[in-house]
């Protein structure tokens, strides 16, 4: 009976074919490592975050006069109400950690090289759509942090040319952030996730046409690939089992861990919190900001420091695949990043001094000038590299990387 | 064979097609007017744009901070110490003398919004200092140091009797 359902359903649509083609069938390199389960576990965030946040929109008020005491509603009386925003406030932390480590691990082992550039593109666009969804849904609680990183984060927008104050009233609907403000963050919240879920289909589609990178860097042939499922699935599934337990930890023990106890105090516009933070996961981006003494240059430089990845194709000019596998240079310059990347989330952690400040701007000119440095410091790697002698294996790799490209090339 | 050779004729199409563009275009930014223009503060907000502030209660030296326009303005009621040390600077990174600033000497009015991030600086020891980053304003509001680009606004604002303003009539 079930084998004539699906016999039905195939000749109306192709879904054995389907199933063959993206999952049974589909080729994987065998040596993917446990950093490639973080595109898995990414997209099952994102689907944890839309049901938490669907049950939560059924019990949140949008409206600046009972915003706060809904919030309050819904931990204290709603049934199961405090599982379902630790649940949604810890899955956007955990959103961004997996999101920073699948960058990483893309960074490492240089899988925005061709051709995949496309895929590290549409991502940038996934994380710009992830950051703005998350800012959003941090004013719905009403309260005084929600407020002012609000307050603040609008008004960069008055670095916009000529029309910048036209533009944060625009943004805000009402002169400072007010109820206006908060009503259509709540629409857009519920909005951005659904834009989300198209780019990521486009992300997929990508992937599905360029398949996975792999630690080695170039495309496998065949006889190295192995089906999606049941292979990757099991593996991704028991790295979704490792991420739950440390996920519930953080949900079931330290829910206050990631939210800030400033925000327990309701919304007022008159006054301003000693000392405003944003989420531990824009305090790098924070910082850059703050450590351009310029405000329009501090506009600029924090908004570059979040799309100046998308240049990684072109800045990276080595010709050896595999990223920091194979290239010492690129590895010591990309553990030095993360530590600059650290050093800069603690700068925007702490109130401004002005010893912090110059440890933020040596930080930031670090973290720009890695990326101006980058071609000719990769250039003159490959150089050394191919001077020195390569082992025989990763010159196999190139040349097998060569050939594949003058086959996609035929195609 | 002139029937072909009409078919053949793609400019006529082309300029069509880019027409058809063109006018389809211009109804689509035409139609978003009104969706983008719906984000703007209502008129309700508009109608409530004027905040009237009885003086008479702010003793010398004090400050009294209302909302207007859900922003905070500070009213000082400076002394005479406080009148002569703004009279004879000017600033520093957005100059300003103090007389442009306010309509009578003993009293400043300033929208409380530093203009940088938009926080709201606090009173401490003259002037005031921004806590979120570090700007810091003399007690005429101006811009002394920290990376606030100007001076502390000043809002439109007249006197209806001698103890009172309107903020929001200039």
């Amino acid at each position: 009976m079930a084998s004539r359902i699906i016999e039905w359903i195939d000749h109306r649509f192709p879904l054995t074919s389907f199933i063959k083609h993206e999952l049974t069938d589909y080729p994987t390199p065998r040596n993917l490592g446990y950093w490639w389960n973080f595109g898995f576990l990414a997209g099952f965030v994102l689907m944890l975050q839309v049901l938490t946040g669907l049950f939560l929109a059924m019990h949140y008020k949008p409206d600046a006069a009972i915003a706060f005491d809904s919030i309050q509603h819904i931990m204290r009386d709603v049934n199961y109400g405090w599982l379902l925003r630790f649940m949604h406030s810890t899955g956007a932390s955990s959103f961004f950690l997996v999101i920073y480590i699948h960058m990483a691990r893309t960074l490492y082992y240089g899988s925005y090289r061709s051709p995949r550039e496309l895929m590290w593109w549409t991502g940038q666009g996934l994380l710009l759509l992830l950051m703005a969804t998350a800012f959003m849904g941090y004013l719905l609680p009403w309260g005084q942090m929600s407020f002012w990183g609000a307050t603040v984060i609008t008004n960069l927008f008055r670095a916009t040319p000529f029309i910048g104050d036209h533009v944060v009233v625009w943004l805000r609907g009402d002169y400072a952030v007010g109820d206006d403000t908060l009503t259509r963050f709540f629409a857009l919240h519920y909005l951005f996730p659904f834009l989300i879920i198209g780019a990521v289909v486009v992300h997929l589609v990508a992937l599905h046409s360029v398949k996975s990178s792999n630690p080695s860097g170039i495309d496998l042939a065949d006889k190295d690939n192995i089906p999606l499922h049941p292979y990757y699935t099991s593996k991704d599934f028991f790295g979704l089992g490792v991420f739950l337990i440390l996920y519930f930890i953080v949900v079931f023990f330290f829910p206050h861990s990631v939210l800030e106890p400033a925000n327990n105090v309701p919304a007022n516009p008159l006054i301003t919190p000693d000392h405003i933070v944003p989420e531990w996961y824009f305090l790098p981006f924070y910082a850059i900001l703050r450590s351009v003494p310029n405000m329009v240059g501090g506009v600029v430089a924090m908004g570059l420091s979040v799309m100046v990845f998308a240049f990684m194709p072109f800045l990276d000019r080595s010709r050896i695949p595999g990223g920091g596998r194979y290239r010492p240079v690129y590895r010591i310059m990309f553990f030095l990043f993360m530590l600059d990347i650290l050093v800069l989330g603690y700068v925007g952690y702490v109130p401004p001094t002005s010893k912090t400040i110059a440890i933020g701007q040596v930080a930031t000119f670090f973290y720009f000038g890695s990326f101006v440095l980058l071609p000719f410091i990769s250039r003159a790697e490959d150089k050394w590299l191919f001077k020195r002698g390569l082992p025989a294996k990763i010159k196999a790799l190139i040349a097998s990387e060569e050939e594949d490209k003058r086959k996609r090339k035929q195609r | 064979m002139a029937e072909y050779d009409d078919l053949d004729d793609t400019g006529r199409r082309d300029f069509l097609l880019k027409m058809t563009s063109v006018v389809g275009g211009a109804g689509v930014v035409a139609a978003s007017v009104p969706f983008v223009a719906s984000m703007n503060p209502s008129a309700e907000l508009l109608a409530k744009a004027n905040t009237e502030v009885d003086l008479s209660g702010i003793p010398e030296g004090g400050m009294h901070t209302v909302a207007w326009q859900g922003k905070p303005i500070f009213i000082l009621h400076r002394t005479k110490e406080e009148i002569k040390a703004m009279a004879v600077t000017n600033g520093e990174k957005d100059p300003e003398p103090d007389s442009e600033r306010v309509k009578k000497p003993e009293w400043l009015v300033v929208i409380g919004v530093c203009t940088h991030m938009g926080c709201v600086p606090n009173k401490e020891g003259p002037g005031w200092i921004c806590h979120c980053h570090g700007s810091q304003y003399d007690d005429s509001g101006r811009i002394l140091r920290g990376p606030a680009p100007k001076n502390l606004e000043v809002p439109p604002y007249r006197f209806i009797a001698d103890n009172k303003i309107m903020i929001g009539q200039a």
